[in-house]
């Protein structure tokens, strides 16, 4: 890998002058935080950085960041990065959207961005609540939530992004939380390195309309055991006490613990985040707490040739054998005559 | 037999058929011929929206109308002098498009009973007496074009396929035109199956023969080149038009062009011809819904392509919020409106005036674009590459109106050069970036500049939120808000400045003056200039920019005394005009039938209106 680290940036140097105006305590500055140190380190120059959100709490991000920037509207972001994209590939592409921006509104995007196999990195910030609009349920929020739309409880079923994200043919996919600055930053990290539409699920902590929506997997007293930070190549080990661990039995993950009925490290799975094959991703991507631990880094990077790559290899194969070298020559092609 | 050739100024053919009998290849093929040899011409093709209608019955006629003279031809006529009718179907479609005494050629393998059962005949109507005092030559097609076929190597189902073009040969005999054109065409198509070439070839001469030796056909016509100006020509859709408009553009502004777009009738072709032109470094990306095709190309502007979007009626509305958001953030957009019947999904094969206040008004909020319509099939080439310019140098989505009668219609065409073509010059930042600001304004045309992301320096946020007087920022200061709203409406009223006047086809001091837009010029100017010819008071003034209007409207307007607004819709640029310019009164004519004008319904209306003064 060459060097990829520009001195002369910091994160400082990703911040404008724009008051930042999420509520106090919001999730959503951390993040902010986390972005703005990942860029230093991506090896890019503030101009070919972009920043492109749709409509939400999430999408006022891109005002915040000395990048350019575009905050466009209501679940249209994946459509607006892939023009962005495609006109010039060597931007580094960065969406910003939320569960209602990317999933409900903006869903047909989000597959499709994700299908094609676009190189943008989008930060889906998961709270589970739409927070702008003032409090209503949202594709992600767990069936039977009382919100203000929902007052009997919600009937909806949810999605889960990752799930939602590999049915769409996703090759990169990652979920961190917002109250863990140093994984996030690692993670943006592995998403840009990663050629393709690389997905990273924030679990993002709503403090007005959705407060301690994750708590159950991030109270200190039970995130060592709700928590599984999956690292390629390392055995899926967590626990308090590192003695837990994941195998399969059958078609299903089974959580089994080291020193008990025989099982040794030996026995527990090792993460292949480059493997080809969805289905353990899959049923990683599913574990929810209390049950399982809830699986988190990088559960899927697998690679391929990106969309934009594609596009362009075609263009160039194309230029390579063109008929026509200006728009005269194509005007002038094919069936012509000459009145005198 | 010896050969009576008889001289028409100009005649009018209709080929129809089913629509997998190829009527659409038959038609382009005798006017490319026709405009090869010199005629004017002007074609319709009228086509089912079912790709394959039932076998035989009306639904599924498929038809193209082409007018040939020896002068210029505006419109592809009214009534056929000739029509080509492969089975009941198709003559029935047709009974009341045929002039008197015209000729109707038909295929008699196919009018056995079931045939014209299935086309809701009761009778046969070669036998009922109902074709008299038409011309009617009955020929045995299939069979003909089976026997020619004979010798060849071909699939069964292939034999009879080639019955269009024994019906051409039919044809190219009736007006002396040479069959080289469509050989070559055919070679070429069946490069790679050079059998059904030949045999294609053989049934194209089978037909000629058969009309050169039987006694069914009286005498040949000829029509004379036309007087065209001088030049290199060559045929041309409208939809090929716009295409290649816009690649003129991105060549003359030195931009990538990118295309966003989702297939949709009758637009679809200008997604087509394109995505031929990679080797142009166009980028077209077929979306996944008419939302994404035009947010990906604002995301291209967003980063310096020159970006369009196309589609038709159902397709704008759907992308009313993202125009929106071009407007407010100011970034160049060509979005071209291939009209067709509407509302809803309305008639998607069939041609309309009627989304002209959708595109000036459609959108929540004041958001004024610019809106320009095309005229002709080869004036889309004008309009697009027009469309463009505006849009770069003014900073501003624009919106091409075209129709589906220009789109799919095809005429000779001059080909421009390049050099003849305006300078374009994108507003495109330059130098460092000093006291610039997203929303620094150039004096006259009150355009932002382009800062495009890659250019060190200029970085910057923009959105849909309403934006800070020069710097862009968000803000929701009640005062801004005002003078935004209005600077982004005197941005677009300016762009009167850099449009053409509106121009008379007439006499000024006329009784009446016919005002029409975009796809109607052919059917308005035959019209009117046969009745100026005739020495009647009547002029015509075309309108090709809608939003703002050319700056000398209303003083043309008070040079009439009777104003008459036609158009394809039940009046909405009649409505626009009324509001833009209360202080005229307007007469209106409207038709709604999915089908354009045709010269005598105006002929006689515009008498009515002049003799009713």
């Amino acid at each position: 890998m060459e060097h990829l680290v520009k001195e002369e940036l910091t994160a400082k140097d990703f911040e404008t002058d724009q008051d930042v105006r999420w509520c106090p305590g919001c999730g959503d500055y951390a993040i902010l935080k986390a972005v703005q140190k990942t860029l230093p380190e991506i090896g890019k120059e503030k101009e070919d950085i972009v920043f492109i959100s749709g409509i939400g709490c999430s999408s006022r991000f891109p005002y915040y960041m000395n990048t350019y920037g575009f905050h466009t509207i209501h679940g249209r972001a994946p459509a607006i990065a892939t023009g962005v994209k495609l006109a010039n590939p060597n931007l580094s592409v960065w969406q910003v959207t939320g569960d209602g921006d990317a999933l409900a509104i903006g869903g047909n995007h989000f597959i499709h961005a994700l299908r094609r196999n676009i190189d943008i990195n989008i930060l889906l910030f998961n709270n589970e609540i739409y927070g702008l609009t003032k409090g209503q349920f949202s594709p992600t929020s767990q069936t039977g939530i009382k919100t203000k739309s929902s007052p009997q409880g919600t009937v909806d079923r949810s999605f889960n992004p990752g799930n939602l994200a590999l049915g769409a043919q996703a090759n990169f996919f990652a979920r961190v939380i917002d109250i863990e600055p140093k994984k996030m930053v690692d993670v943006m990290i592995a998403a840009e390195k990663h050629k393709g539409t690389s997905l990273i699920e924030i679990l993002q902590n709503c403090i007005i309309f959705n407060d301690k929506v994750f708590a159950g997997v991030t109270a200190k007293d039970v995130k060592l055991d709700r928590q599984l930070w999956l690292e390629h190549g390392k055995p899926m080990i967590f626990g308090a006490e590192e003695n837990k661990g994941l195998v399969l039995n059958g078609l299903k993950l089974e959580i089994v613990t080291i020193g008990e009925n025989g099982v040794t490290e030996a026995d527990i799975l090792v993460h292949d985040a480059y493997e080809q094959d969805k289905t353990l991703h899959n049923l990683l991507i599913t574990m929810s707490a209390p049950e399982f631990p809830v699986a988190f880094g990088v559960i899927r990077s697998v690679e391929d040739n990106s969309f934009d790559e594609n596009i362009w290899n075609q263009i160039k194969e194309e230029k390579a054998n063109a008929k026509y070298s200006s728009v005269d020559e194509l005007m002038n092609s094919g069936v012509t005559w000459e009145i005198e | 037999m010896s050969k009576i050739v008889e001289e028409l100024n100009d005649v009018v053919i209709k080929f129809a058929g089913d629509s997998g009998d190829g009527m659409q290849l038959t038609g382009t093929q005798f006017s490319n011929t026709a405009a090869f040899i010199g005629n004017d011409l002007a074609t319709f093709p009228d086509f089912p929206a079912e790709i394959r209608a039932p076998q035989g019955t009306v639904a599924g006629v498929s038809g193209f109308k082409i007018q040939i003279g020896n002068q210029q031809i505006y419109s592809p006529g009214d009534e056929a002098d000739v029509l080509i009718a492969m089975n009941p179907a198709a003559l029935k479609a047709n009974m009341d498009w045929i002039k008197d005494r015209g000729t109707i050629i038909i295929d008699s393998d196919s009018f056995k009973a079931k045939d014209f059962e299935k086309a809701g005949y009761n009778n046969n109507p070669l036998e009922d007496g109902s074709l008299q005092g038409y011309n009617l030559i009955e020929a045995p097609i299939t069979k003909l074009t089976k026997d020619s076929v004979a010798e060849f190597d071909i699939e069964n189902k292939s034999r009879t396929r080639s019955k269009n073009m024994f019906a051409l040969g039919i044809v190219y005999w009736l007006f002396n035109r040479p069959l080289e054109i469509t050989e070559n065409f055919l070679d070429s198509k069946f490069k790679k199956l050079p059998e059904l070439a030949k045999a294609n070839k053989a049934a194209l001469k089978a037909g000629y023969n058969f009309a050169l030796t039987v006694e069914l056909l009286p005498s040949s016509y000829k029509v004379k080149a036309a007087q065209l100006p001088k030049g290199k020509y060559r045929s041309i859709t409208g939809n090929e038009a716009t295409a290649w408009g816009i690649l003129a553009a991105a060549e003359k502004s030195d931009l990538k062009l990118f295309l966003g777009s989702y297939p949709i009738t009758p637009a679809s072709d200008i997604l087509h011809e394109l995505s031929k032109h990679k080797s142009f470094e166009v980028v077209t990306l077929q979306a996944e819904d008419e939302i994404a095709g035009i947010c990906s190309a604002i995301g291209a502007s967003f980063a310096g392509s020159l970006a369009l979007t196309t589609t038709s009626g159902p397709g704008l509305a759907l992308k009313g919020e993202a125009i929106g958001l071009a407007m407010m953030t100011e970034l160049p957009l060509v979005i071209i409106d291939v009209q067709r019947g509407g509302p809803s999904t309305g008639l998607p094969t069939k041609t309309e005036q009627s989304d002209l206040l959708q595109a000036v008004y459609g959108r929540n909020g004041e958001s004024p674009v610019i809106v320009i319509a095309a005229s002709t099939p080869s004036n889309c080439f004008d309009f697009a590459y027009q469309a463009a310019k505006l849009a770069v140098e003014h900073m501003t989505p624009v919106i091409l109106l075209t129709d589906g009668f220009i789109a799919n219609g095809a005429e000779p065409w001059r080909i421009k050069r390049m050099s003849e073509m305006p300078k374009i010059t994108p507003a495109i930042v330059k130098g460092e970036r000093g006291d610039w600001n997203p929303y620094t304004r150039d004096e006259k045309k009150l355009n932002r500049t382009w800062a495009v992301p890659g250019i060190k320096g200029y970085e910057h946020r923009i959105g849909g939120l309403e934006k800070q007087d020069i710097t862009g920022n968000v803000s929701y200061d009640p005062n801004n808000h005002e003078v935004m709203v209005k600077i982004r409406a005197e941005k677009v009223a300016r762009v009167a400045n850099f449009i053409p006047e509106l121009t008379v086809a007439g006499d000024e001091k006329a009784d009446l003056l016919v005002v029409g837009w975009g796809g109607t010029y052919g059917g308005l100017h035959t019209a009117t200039s046969a009745m100026i010819e005739q020495g009647q008071s009547i002029a015509h003034a075309h309108f090709n920019y809608i939003n703002p209007l050319p700056k000398n409207t209303a003083a043309i307007f008070a040079k009439f005394k009777k104003i008459v607004v036609c158009e394809l819709n039940n009046g909405q640029f009649v409505k626009l005009l009324r509001s833009e310019l209360p202080q005229f009164d307007y007469l209106q004519y409207n038709k709604i039938q999915g089908l354009p004008f045709s010269k005598g319904q105006l002929i006689n209306e515009f008498e009515g209106l002049l003799n009713g003064k």
